[in-house]
């Protein structure tokens, strides 16, 4: 190889991990255009020039805009939930040994197995996908919360109380900016635990949103437009994923 | 004195979580029998007990526990074997983890959920696609904890054994598996957690058998008292095998 190139692509791990990905994809494009059944596959040039069809299908805008606003309440609930929970644990230390097990506990519970409990009580509309949602988001938080609140140094508490700070100050001033940094690292997991609740519902059973595309698409045999769904949502992830994680670094950089 | 104090609040800690389970327990006897709660709503506890004495007695979920199990096995250990050979060769050098570590931790990031309905057409409704999905989801932890175990095992281990004049099979058995292994570890109960979590999820969204799907059946014959009973038995089953892979992860650590 020629050395030039072979110091390029050693400096840039990138460019070699984009022709990893480049690689899969021819693979699979001639592995779907000549060897497998079109009726399961579809090659990524056809699901990507698919792409537009797809978003012009009757009905899969609206039920991508419906998934994303259960995504959106069912975080926001969480992250409230979590929030007052953790703090209400975290502060006290009686509260924390006695209730953590408890929410460790629950945490580490298949929530998959009730599930068919949430249609039951909050309907096969949006409902019980936000509350299955908030069940998935709301754990991660609260224990990243609790676990924040722990390593503050009990120093800060009582110079900040000798110097006669009210308990609103004391909360704001140095409980608050200390939490950030493991509030956001919460926050990510709760995303990805939100998103997971919401899909895992909405895969489940639902009248018109991304679940009840993906299980007609799938029933029609048409791969194209199943792949084309599932990659926008693919995108959708990292994207929310990025955005918190990016949070998560810009608030954390006062440390 | 700061003992006692300490032993003190650790039973009050146990009491708060008795009395937490005991409220819960007392607030759902109340609501079905005093509040009239509907039945098919929220099943009598008692009524829930004695289902589940029943289903344990009965023997009826052998088939489906044989079935889920089968598929658990069946999923960990391909992503076991996988995982951990693609997670050793991708260690080999910095240069391969610095390509291929990023890679893998972003398909991670996905929630790979998504691809059940593509596991389903390429699979069929059967344990094929549980397995498949099963794999898929566990392999990420153990490649990405395989190739942290190895790629972050001390150079002055690596040299001290070579200079002594160690072969490849010495250096391979004696010095990077015990010096990786606990990584490793936790990367396969993790993967195991989750394998198990994808696999009843993939029972319960579609599927013909297995302890999910009998979950779900219960639940559209509107069979309260046993669906909740069911699900208590399920939890166990989860419990239990995750106790049974904690056991198995920290005998694993002491033997190194």
């Amino acid at each position: 190889m020629n050395p030039a190139l072979r110091q390029f692509l050693l400096r840039h791990g990138g460019v070699v991990r984009l022709g990893v990905v480049v690689l899969l994809l021819i693979g699979w494009e001639i592995a779907a255009r000549w060897f497998v059944d079109p009726m399961f596959i579809s090659p990524p040039s056809r699901v990507l020039l698919s792409l537009g069809t797809v978003w012009h299908t009757s009905g899969v805008p609206a039920a991508l805009r419906l998934t994303l606003f259960e995504l959106a309440a069912a975080f926001a609930i969480a992250v409230a939930i979590g929030l007052t929970v953790g703090l209400a644990v975290g502060l006290q230390p009686f509260a924390r040994h006695s209730l953590m097990p408890i929410i460790l506990l629950l945490y580490g519970l298949p929530q998959i197995t009730i599930l068919p409990l949430f249609i039951l009580y909050f309907g096969i509309g949006p409902a019980s996908k936000i509350a299955f949602g908030v069940t998935h988001g709301m754990f991660p938080i609260m224990i990243a919360i609790v676990a924040g609140v722990q390593n503050l140094k009990p120093i800060l508490l009582v110079s900040a109380r000798s110097m006669g700070a009210s308990r609103w100050q004391i909360l704001r001033w140095v409980i608050f900016p200390h939490m950030i940094p493991s509030l956001f690292a919460g926050m990510r997991l709760g995303m990805s635990g939100a998103l997971l609740g919401v899909l895992l519902a909405e895969l489940y059973v639902s009248t018109n949103g991304i679940g009840h595309f993906t299980t007609m698409f799938t029933e029609n045999f048409d791969p194209t437009k199943l792949f084309g769904l599932v990659a926008i949502l693919a995108a959708m992830a990292i994207v929310l994923n990025e955005i918190v994680r990016r949070a998560e670094t810009r608030f954390s950089r006062w440390r | 004195m700061a003992r006692r104090g300490e032993r003190a609040s650790s039973l009050g800690s146990r009491a708060v979580q008795v009395g937490f389970l005991l409220g819960i327990l007392a607030l759902w006897y109340l609501a079905t029998n005093r509040w009239g709660v509907n039945r098919l709503l929220l099943p009598n506890p008692i009524a829930v007990w004695q289902q589940l004495l029943d289903v344990l007695k009965s023997g009826e979920y052998l088939p489906d526990l044989r079935i889920t199990l089968t598929e658990l096995v069946a999923a960990f250990a391909l992503s076991m074997t996988l995982g951990t050979i693609v997670g050793f060769f991708v260690s080999r050098t910095r240069y391969t983890i610095r390509v291929f570590d990023p890679l893998f931790a972003g398909i991670y990031s996905i929630p790979i959920i998504l691809f059940l309905p593509l596991y389903v057409l390429f699979f069929g409704l059967g344990p094929a696609s549980k397995i498949a999905l099963g794999a898929t989801i566990s392999f990420f932890p153990i490649v990405m904890s395989t190739i942290a175990g190895f790629g972050n095992v001390d150079r002055t281990l690596v040299t001290a054994a070579k200079s002594m004049g160690a072969s490849d099979y010495q250096l391979f058995r004696y010095v990077l598996v015990p010096a990786a292994l606990p990584v490793i570890l936790s990367g396969l109960r993790m993967g195991f957690t989750i394998a198990l979590l994808a696999i009843i999820g993939s029972e319960v969204i579609a599927s013909l058998a297995g302890l999910g799907h009998h979950i779900v059946q219960l639940a559209e014959g509107m069979d309260m008292a046993r669906m909740f009973a069911y699900i208590a038995f399920v939890v166990m089953i989860a419990a239990l095998l995750n106790a049974a892979v904690s056991f198995l992860e920290a005998r694993g650590r002491r033997r190194i």
